[in-house]
């Protein structure tokens, strides 16, 4: 089923990390599996964050061996980093396998993700100027106390509860996911996919990575060589609903930009809420409630519904 | 049929009680049997273990921390104490509010609800202050619903009777399946509107999406704007003298009568090109040959 949420405020920070954490644990009853933030936080020019996994949350389960191949792993990551010239200004890490950098001086961030990736059991969650990518096993409250989210400032987010359907419950399947290696864009999603290999095929061609089995990957991927062959978000998504089969809601998020498509039979869920500086959107109401207790106006979007938002 | 005391009645086994009250299994012959009420019974209208309510005895109730099941059992113990009319007050969008209600009473709700808001009902009349998420008033036997603000997907699907009445816009797939009753939107309604629809009638006064009575067995649907397309078997047909006076009545109770009048709704019916009620299965065929 999974549910998604996403809000956004219009020329202003907020506190983004407790609103989607209550927004997120009211849809935990549609995926208890894991939870997923993809957070928009207050940018400095030249920083960059980089959120990275070394090892699955079920990998501590397995003997000490694991806490010397996490440290080996983290050890290739900060020499890979000196290679291509990144300052670590800062390095804090919430479990032992996720670590979140704060870089400076970085030169080309494709080609350093790609090299960094390269190193066995490392996926890099999310890197750029403002995108910070958080998930995990647990419900939202678990996933926010973990990582310290309660405090985090930023102008927008989208957030997952997910249930698994289709592929494994790990942190690789879980979502959101970013569209590698697009600095500052990330995907949630809620359907099925139903030509997900072809496609998937199609832009292994063009030369992207997949790093799980999960059909909404393919729509980080998707959005991520469209924005890089100069579509506008806005495009993309509209593009995907004639270019993607089956039954899917999803939300992407830029730095500074949020959007939503729906599908042609407008199967799954998404109720919108508007003010002039507040969107806010999730897959029931009772998200949203959470975070705008008042009586408000909200309403579904119809089928083949696209909608992008400015910060 | 002689009318049965509420004790007789108490006495009986359901399958007993059914036909007791008057009630009989549809028949799917291509002309079903639909006897809804017993002319002898009496004006009986409620179950008879339906509470006695007095609806001038009013509570309001404030949900904002309740579960759903804990709001619901509360309306029934407060129908058991008699009360007649009921608020609930910080709804708060939860799911499944006032479902299964089956008897009469006066259900106020002061914001917005979630997914399966007063399914399954049989008699109550609700007034929602707010919006409703998907499949509002599912399968809802009598009564009537008032939203006063928009509606999400698969409004009134299966529903069998009754009036469920949303005065803003609604979602895909309204009235699927729908086998009696009447569902009235005052904005627009998405695609595949009337999807399957058996019986009853629809009435829109907005726009309507893409293949609207897509697959419709019969019943109504009348669009008073534009219809972005038909569905497979759904057909333009003219309106009669007694639709424009029902449109009227209907719409004028609701306080949903356009200025322009009703003579701009469109009619669409069901072709029934798709009827094979008597036609043969090929393994059918196959055993009479």
């Amino acid at each position: 089923m999974c549910g998604i949420a996403g809000l956004i405020h219009k020329g202003k920070s907020s506190n983004v990390g407790s609103e989607m954490t209550a927004m997120l644990q009211a849809l935990k009853h549609r995926g208890p599996d894991s939870t997923g933030y993809a957070v928009y936080g207050e940018p400095k020019e030249g920083d960059y964050i980089m959120r990275l996994k070394v090892a699955e949350a079920d990998d501590m389960k397995r003997g000490h061996g694991i806490h010397q191949t996490i440290l080996d792993r983290v050890n290739a990551v900060e020499a890979i980093l000196k290679e291509h010239g990144a300052e670590v200004a800062s390095k804090t890490n919430a479990t032992e396998y996720a670590l979140r950098y704060v870089l400076t001086h970085v030169g080309d961030t494709a080609k350093m993700a790609e090299h960094i990736e390269e190193t066995d059991g490392v996926e890099i969650l999310s890197l750029g100027n403002g995108l910070e990518l958080i998930k995990d096993l647990g419900d939202a409250s678990d996933v926010a106390g973990l990582y310290g989210l309660h405090d985090f400032k930023g102008t927008h987010s989208i957030g997952h509860t997910r249930m698994a359907t289709e592929s494994d419950v790990d942190i690789r399947s879980a979502h959101p996911y970013w569209a590698f290696p697009y600095n500052d864009v990330s995907v949630v999603h809620n359907g099925q996919i139903t030509n997900y290999w072809i496609m998937r095929r199609e832009m292994e061609r063009k030369g992207h990575r997949f790093m799980s089995n999960c059909d909404s990957e393919l729509l980080a991927v998707y959005t991520a060589h469209n924005l890089a062959n100069g579509i506008t978000l806005e495009e993309s998504l509209r593009n995907s609903i004639q270019e993607i089969d089956g039954v899917f809601t999803y939300l992407v998020a830029t730095k500074d930009q949020l959007g939503m498509a729906k599908d042609t039979m407008a199967a799954k869920p998404l109720v919108l809420y508007e003010s002039d500086d507040l969107i806010a959107m999730a897959s029931e109401e009772v998200a949203i409630r959470a975070i705008l207790p008042q009586e408000i106006d909200t309403y579904d979007p119809y089928d083949e519904e696209v909608r992008v938002w400015q910060a | 049929m002689a009318s049965v005391s509420d004790a007789e009645l108490k006495q009986m086994t359901q399958e007993e009680r059914v036909t007791a009250l008057g009630m009989r299994t549809e028949q799917l012959t291509g002309k079903s049997l639909h006897i809804e009420f017993d002319p002898d019974a009496e004006e009986r209208f409620t179950y008879p273990w339906a509470p006695e309510v007095d609806f001038n005895k009013r509570i309001e109730v404030d949900t904002d921390h309740m579960t759903t099941t804990e709001v619901n059992s509360k309306i029934r113990e407060l129908m058991a104490e008699g009360y007649g009319t009921i608020v609930l007050q910080n709804p708060r969008g939860k799911h499944s509010l006032g479902v299964g209600i089956l008897s009469r009473l006066n259900l106020i709700i002061e914001g917005s609800t979630g997914y399966f808001g007063v399914g399954l009902i049989d008699g109550p009349n609700v007034r929602i202050n707010g919006r409703v998420g998907w499949s509002c008033g599912e399968n809802m036997m009598s009564g009537t619903v008032l939203i006063e603000k928009n509606a999400g997907s698969t409004f009134g699907a299966a529903i069998r009777g009754g009036d469920l009445v949303c005065r803003g816009s609604v979602g895909s797939r309204t009235g699927i399946d729908m086998k009696g009753g009447t569902i009235i939107v005052g904005g627009d309604t998405g695609a595949l509107s009337g999807f399957m629809m058996q019986r009853g009638r629809m009435v829109v006064c907005g726009n309507a999406g893409k293949n609207l009575g897509d697959s419709m067995y019969d019943g109504t649907i009348f669009i008073g704007g534009s219809i972005q397309s038909l569905g497979v078997d759904a057909v333009e047909a003219e309106k009669t003298e007694l639709d424009k006076a029902w449109l009227t009545r209907k719409l004028t109770q609701y306080g949903l009568m356009p200025d322009k009048g009703v003579d701009h709704f469109t009619k669409i019916v069901a072709g029934k090109q798709l009827w094979n009620y008597d036609n043969l299965e090929p393994s059918e065929k196959k055993l009479i040959l």
